[in-house]
């Protein structure tokens, strides 16, 4: 405080001043100013101190001419505060720099003094307040009459009031009994206390408030949209999957198209006709996976039968090296079905479109004996069982597929009936059957081909009838077999029961080119040789196989094999091999031009021995045959290396391949034959 | 329809085969003949492998699609065989 007042007192005399003037100049100026005051008014009252105009100098002052003297100095007032820092420098991060502060506060502080105002409503001005109140009950109290003791004790407490300062709960106390004793005089004066004290400007605060209204909250949600996650990843092949359905959409809608705008019904009605396979129904859900189930059952096959299928594929026996030229058959899968027990292998052929399919007629070949037929379609892929099913009332004898629509299968019937099945089509009835009205046999039909769309039938009565057309050709026996010549359309062979052959062509209808006095019993099969164009192949049951050139009437090369031959068949990759079955049970492999008098094999290939093999079919592709024989078993073989020798070329020149190479080995061998015999002659 | 359940039944009377599972596009099995929990699991695990394997062949050619799926362990063969909206799931033990 008393720095304070020092400041004060200094700040005081600077400040009227200016503050920009040299302190000590102005001060000492001021200084001399009020002495000349003083020293003029001093002059105005005592006259003759004033006369002399001597001034009394303090002895430390300036020294000053008078030019200085007269000096003027001007003085600016300004609310400016000199004793504030006029250069105040800050640093500032934004420049990274130091940077001199424009603005400074000009307040200077003349006079501060703490006060000792306590607000009212906080602890201790309520305290203060009692206690001010308390004392002016106890004056009022004193002043009124009352008894010394009560006084005393009110002394007692007021010193006790005094010695304890803030003891309110006795003053309370005391106030409460005074209260008691002194009835009427409490209320007023306390209320009177409590009056709200004006201050010296006569100001009382009020205040109002407006009405808060309370706030509600009014919310509105709208309902969440379903959401779906989705998550795919885009592949190549989805993209590509959508175009192709896109390529779909239009080309069907083009159709309809196009249907609409000619008679639509019978149009589609056709296309439905023409559609491959089952129609499913949408309803059963188990239909869809009918391919799937397909694939299944062939690939458990294939593990079951896993060490066959390797046969199959790429088991060459070794050994034949060392046998010389005999080779052997491997016996591979064996194709049976339990309906089938009890008929016999009638007739085998191989599918020309798909080379592991095979179709496999049933009958019996026992007059007496005749039940009903079945005709299975058979896959190497599914050994375990059929591919299709169909069964007749009348035994199967012999049936065919269709060289180009590789789904129909023309069978013949031991009742004279002939038949065309429709693989494509579900229904396990046939597609067409000849009845009593379109002049079918009597008599078992033995053989058919189809050939292009006409059946041909061979029965037993001794008429071909080909067709629809129903062309007829008498022969004096009782045909057993026939065989269309590969190349020339119209030629064919026929095989009688008593051993003739007979040569016919489609032209003539009741006559035959030529005959041949082929066997001494039935001739059980003819086959055209398939690259030599004269040349074919008959078995009988008379034990042997011939080889005739059918220009020639003697056969080339009979062979006798011990036991009537029930088929005999070229096979597909040489022209010099053929493979013969005998009833008891053996395969004959020949080939000529390794060996022309004996067979490179001959085999047991039915455990049983009194099962007798009824038919041989070499596989167009693979080195297979399939034997079929009585119990209605069909074994698929092997052939192996020996038998399939393709001649061995001189080196340095190139393996030829092909018919005319075939042709030119079976030729050689016949001119060797032919010779001693007759003119060479092609 | 006949023809499907017979197929199915002489697959599963196969020698070896041990167990036919018949799984819908979603990895739900429809028809089975193993046990409940184990059939769920054979479904769902491979069902995503067949989607992947699938994946795999499209990716490389979109214009071609996988017929098969074989995967040979120690103790079996499980074959799968897909199908556009259903999946042939085959354990079978190979006979050696």
């Amino acid at each position: 405080m008393p720095a304070k007042a020092g400041d004060r007192h200094r700040q005081g005399q600077s400040g009227p001043s200016g503050g920009k003037a040299v302190p000590p100049r102005p001060a000492k100026a001021v200084s001399k100013k009020r002495d000349e005051d003083v020293s003029t008014e001093a002059g105005e009252g005592l006259d003759e101190w004033a006369a002399a105009k001597t001034l009394v100098k303090p002895p430390d002052q300036l020294e000053l001419t008078e030019a200085e003297l007269k000096e003027e100095f001007t003085r600016i007032l300004t609310a400016n505060n000199p004793h504030a820092p006029q250069n105040i420098v800050r640093y500032s991060f934004k420049k990274r720099a130091y940077k001199p502060i424009s603005y400074v506060d000009q307040m200077a502080i003349h006079f501060s003094l703490n006060g000792n105002m306590i607000l009212k409503d906080s602890d201790e001005g309520r305290r203060q307040k009692i206690r001010l109140s308390t004392a002016v009950e106890k004056a009022s109290v004193e002043t009124s009459a009352g008894t010394s003791e009560e006084a005393e004790i009110k002394d007692e407490e007021s010193t006790g009031d005094t010695q304890a300062a803030g003891e309110e709960e006795t003053e309370e106390s005391g106030t409460a009994e005074v209260a008691e004793a002194a009835e009427a005089e409490e209320p007023p004066p306390p209320r009177v206390k409590e009056q709200k004290l004006a201050n010296q400007f006569n100001f009382i605060e009020r205040a109002s408030g407006t009405l808060n209204n309370p706030m509600r909250e009014r919310a509105c949600q709208s309902e969440p949209i379903p959401c779906k996650n989705f998550s795919t990843t885009a592949y190549q092949w989805e993209i590509y999957d959508a175009y192709v359905e896109e390529l779909q959409k239009i080309e069907r809608s083009k159709e309809k198209e196009k249907s609409k705008a000619q008679i639509a019904k019978r149009e589609e009605e056709k296309k439905k006709g023409r559609k491959l396979t089952s129609l499913e129904s949408q309803s059963d859900d188990i239909m869809k996976i009918s391919k799937a189930a397909k694939i299944m059952e062939r690939m458990v096959n294939q593990n079951t039968f896993d060490d066959i299928a390797q046969d199959f594929k790429y088991f060459e026996d070794a050994s034949d090296e060392y046998r010389d030229q005999q080779g052997t058959l491997l016996p591979l899968w064996k194709f049976q079905y339990d309906k089938t027990k009890r008929l016999a292998v009638t007739a085998i052929s191989w599918n020309p479109k798909y080379k592991d399919l095979f179709a496999v007629g049933y009958g019996s070949y026992d007059f007496m004996k005749q039940g009903q037929g079945m005709l299975l379609l058979y896959t190497m892929k599914n050994p375990s069982f059929p591919e299709y099913v169909f069964s007749s009332e009348s035994g199967i004898m012999c049936l065919d597929f269709h060289y180009d629509h590789s789904y129909l299968v023309a069978v013949g019937f031991y009742d004279g009936n002939v038949a065309i099945y429709n693989l494509k089509k579900a229904t396990s009835q046939p597609s067409y059957k000849s009845s009593a009205k379109s002049g079918k046999h009597t008599e078992p039909v033995w053989q058919n081909e189809l050939v292009h769309t006409d059946v041909i039938k061979l029965s037993v009565e001794g008429t071909t009838v080909q067709g629809p057309e129903g062309l007829q050709l008498q022969t004096l026996g009782c045909g057993t077999s026939f065989d269309f010549h590969k190349k020339i359309d119209y030629l064919f062979l026929v095989g009688t029961e008593e051993g003739k052959i007979y040569k016919c062509s489609k032209c003539y209808s009741s006559q035959f080119l030529d005959v041949f006095e082929a066997h001494h019993m039935a001739v059980d099969s003819v086959s055209w040789n398939p690259y030599h164009l004269k040349v074919f192949i008959s078995c009988s049951s008379d034990w042997t196989v011939k080889i005739w050139d059918h220009t020639i009437k003697t056969p080339m090369f009979i062979y006798d094999l011990n036991s009537a031959v029930g088929d005999v068949a070229w096979a597909p990759y040489s022209s010099t091999v053929f493979a013969a079955v005998t009833t008891d049970g053996k395969a004959h492999v020949f080939d000529l031009s390794i060996n022309k008098y004996e067979a490179l094999c001959t085999q047991l290939v039915v455990a049983k021995k009194k099962n007798k093999i009824t038919h041989i079919q070499f596989n167009p592709v693979y080195p297979v045959v399939i034997i079929g024989d009585e119990r209605g078993h069909v074994t698929s073989l092997k052939l192996s290396p020996n038998l399939r020798r393709m001649p061995k070329e001189k080196k340095g020149q190139e393996v030829k391949k092909g018919p005319e190479v075939e042709i030119a080995k079976l030729d050689k061998l016949l001119n060797l034959v032919r010779e001693p015999e007759s003119k060479a002659e092609k | 329809m006949a023809e499907v359940e017979e197929t199915l039944k002489r697959i599963q009377a196969h020698r070896g085969v041990v167990a036919t599972i018949v799984v819908n596009a979603e990895g739900i099995p429809i028809r089975t003949t193993l046990d409940n929990s184990t059939t769920v699991q054979y479904a769902g695990l491979l069902h995503q492998l067949t989607m992947k394997a699938r994946s795999t062949v499209r990716d490389i050619d979109p214009q071609n699609d996988l017929t098969f799926l074989r995967i040979r362990s120690k103790k079996h063969e499980i074959m799968v065989a897909p199908d556009k909206e259903y999946l042939l799931i085959v354990i079978q033990n190979p006979c050696e």
